[in-house]
């Protein structure tokens, strides 16, 4: 894994890459912290964040759409995979790498509190928990486009494909609100909810009894219970995709300055979970 | 050394490989010959634990590919098809980079980085980033990280491509030097080069394993097919009769010979016959002037068409074969630049080596193209 990560760290500081993303997200932060911290002399830094977080979604593809999708193209996979190294250490040294570019324009954001303090009064604790949470974010973001990296050979497609995911993930919470609160909707939800995983069963599967069963199973039970216990349905939808708003956790602590620890083992899940999707992505192209 | 069991890759309904079984013993030199999407490339990447086979097993010193990956992958140096560089690293930071992933010890790593460049005479480029080099040093480059760590085995998928006559002669000095100590597969559709390096020729059709056996006993194969090709002056009638008259001829083909007022026969002889002698005496008694006569042995690229396209070409083939060597140097016992249908002949001079390159088209169902190089043995 080191000789990866050393590698991969190596060439993103060669490239220009490291040194753009950097600047890039350092210079953008200080528009904000002129604006709203030095201007209008508001103390926290963590209001910044919580205004720049949205330059994600264009810094995290710059950083990620090059991990898989270059190796793939210029066949430099094959060195890789063909060297006495696991495949998890091949992924994690590429994660970590790039998890390492993205702490840099992070670990300057330190000094922001700082100067705050040196002219008034700053909230360190809210303010450095918030850059922590916003670097995990980051890395959920990154784990996300590693994966959409891992899935195709063009970094065009790999970028584009990431920008989508991440805008998809930041409107998350607006979306959610247009979805319908009644009974029959949520309903409606749990049933679309089962036939995709019955369907993804039977995708892996190839039986059609087994995702039979489990549909019909479903259904019943969301029927009975409606019966029972209709008002379990009202507002469930929205109750529901509320819990996967991932940029929830980072406005809790920069907005609100409630730092969320369940959040934060949401984000640490989020990341292995999509480096693990990375990984059978990998795998399942060696076999087919 | 490595055992090959059952392998099948099918690519949806397309098979890549068919049920290949083979194995290689160790301190040899194995050639994987073939035409274009043969299977070569596949077999040898599920070989090296690149990709996963639909079926059967690939067991490397007793690791199997798939349960023991890095020990069995310890075992292997591999050089794909496309050298896999990283174009923004000089030549020693990629050989590093290599050797650490190999798990080379710390210590050794500087020594075997430079012998290794030693070895491949990259030492001139070693500061150089990998994206200026020229495709020959881009291959050796590759073939250095193939060798790096001295595995057991060393696996070249076309070794050669891109390179000049020079260096495709370095190469395969450097392939023999490397098969004192290490057991070496390489894979070409260059018939030419794969016997003059290998000790061992396995013939891959379709993802078929069509033939294995060495060099010399493939050859024996095709024995009997054998005929003499004569170039004579004179009316076509006369010289019938005289090669009736001459014994132990089987079958003759007359056609007209490129000069004018000329006849070419190609004489098949009984088996085990040989009846140059008598034909030149049968010739000489009728002063009839004889202009050529030659013996044309099937070579190994018959067997490769032969086994390849499943017709038999080789009758065709060595007329037009003594054509060309007609025009060349008549009596080249040698027919390296033989080859099928459609014959191309350039020969270049470089570096003082004579390079034979035939060109044959529409071999393979009409599309597929086989290219040769071939170098004049006499000329080395």
């Amino acid at each position: 894994m080191a000789a990866i990560y050393k590698r991969e760290l190596r060439a993103y500081f060669q490239s220009m890459i490291g040194y753009v993303l950097t600047a890039f997200m350092v210079a953008f932060t200080g528009i904000y912290f002129m604006a709203y911290n030095l201007n209008s002399g508001y103390p926290y830094f963590s209001y910044v964040l919580s205004s720049i977080n949205y330059i994600l979604i264009i810094a995290v593809p710059l950083l990620t759409m090059r991990s898989f999708a270059e190796e793939r193209k210029n066949k430099t996979d094959q060195l890789l995979l063909t060297a006495p190294v696991g495949l998890k250490d091949i992924v994690l040294g590429k994660y970590f790498a790039m998890t390492t570019v993205f702490a840099v324009p992070c670990l300057i954001y330190c000094a922001f509190p700082l100067i705050i303090k040196s002219v008034g009064t700053a909230y360190l604790k809210v303010d450095y928990l918030s850059i922590l949470t916003f670097y995990l974010m980051g890395c959920v973001y990154i784990a996300v486009g590693m994966f959409l990296s891992s899935l195709t050979e063009s970094q065009i497609i790999a970028a584009v494909t990431t920008v989508g995911a991440l805008l998809l993930i930041y409107l998350w919470g607006g979306l959610v609100n247009f979805l319908p609160t009644s009974k029959v909707s949520g309903m409606i939800g749990v049933v679309v909810l089962i036939t995709l995983a019955a369907g993804i069963i039977y995708q892996m599967t190839k039986n059609w009894m087994m995702a039979g069963v489990l549909e019909a199973a479903g259904v019943i039970v969301t029927v009975i219970v409606s019966f029972v216990k209709g008002e379990v349905f009202e507002n469930l939808l929205v109750n529901l995709m509320n819990r996967l708003y991932i940029g929830e956790v980072f406005e809790n602590v920069a907005i609100n300055r409630l730092f969320d620890t369940e959040g934060i083992v949401m984000y640490l899940t989020l990341a292995v979970v999509f480096v693990f999707l990375t990984m059978q992505s990998i795998q399942k192209r060696r076999w087919s | 050394m490595i055992e090959v069991k059952n392998l099948v890759k099918k690519y949806g309904s397309h098979m890549a490989v068919d049920h290949l079984n083979f194995t290689v013993k160790s301190g040899q030199i194995y050639g994987f010959l073939g035409p274009n999407g043969a299977g070569k490339s596949t077999t040898m990447n599920i070989m090296t634990g690149y990709l996963g086979a639909t079926e059967g097993q690939v067991l490397v010193n007793g690791h199997d590919i798939l349960e023991e990956p890095e020990l069995a992958k310890r075992c292997i140096g591999y050089l794909p098809e496309m050298p896999p560089l990283y174009m923004e690293m000089t030549v020693r930071e990629y050989l590093y980079f290599a050797a650490e992933l190999k798990k080379i010890p710390k210590k050794e790593r500087d020594e075997q980085v430079q012998r290794v460049m030693m070895l491949v005479k990259l030492t001139d480029v070693a500061q150089r980033l990998i994206k200026n080099l020229s495709k020959g040093y881009r291959q050796r480059v590759g073939l250095a990280q193939a060798i790096l760590g001295f595995p057991e085995i060393i696996i070249l998928d076309e070794p050669t491509v891109g390179l000049d006559p020079k260096q495709i002669i370095e190469i395969r000095e450097l392939i023999r030097e490397l098969a004192k100590e290490h057991t070496v597969i390489l894979s070409s559709h260059i018939l030419a080069e794969i016997q003059e390096v290998c000790d061992y020729i396995m013939i891959i059709s379709k993802g078929k394993l069509v033939a294995s056996d060495t060099p010399e006993n493939l050859e024996k194969m095709l024995e009997g097919q054998q005929t003499i090709e004569l170039l004579a002056k004179g009316k076509e009638k006369a010289i019938k009769d005289i090669v009736k008259a001459v014994a132990g001829v089987k079958r003759a083909e007359y056609t007209p010979g490129n000069e004018k007022g000329t006849i070419h026969v190609s004489v098949t002889p009984k088996e085990g016959k040989d009846i140059r002698e008598s034909v030149f005496r049968a010739f000489a008694k009728s002063d009839c002037p004889l202009l050529m006569l030659m013996h044309s042995r099937s070579t190994l690229e018959d067997v490769f068409l032969e086994l390849t396209q499943g017709s038999s070409p080789i009758f065709n083939g060595q007329q037009k074969n003594a054509d060309v060597n007609q025009e060349g140097k008549a009596g080249d016992t040698e027919q390296e630049g033989a080859a099928a249908e459609e014959v191309e002949l350039v020969e270049d001079i470089l570096m003082e080596n004579v390079i034979r390159e035939s060109v044959v088209d529409n071999l393979l169902e009409g599309t597929e193209k086989a290219e040769e190089v071939t170098v004049d043995g006499s000329d080395l």
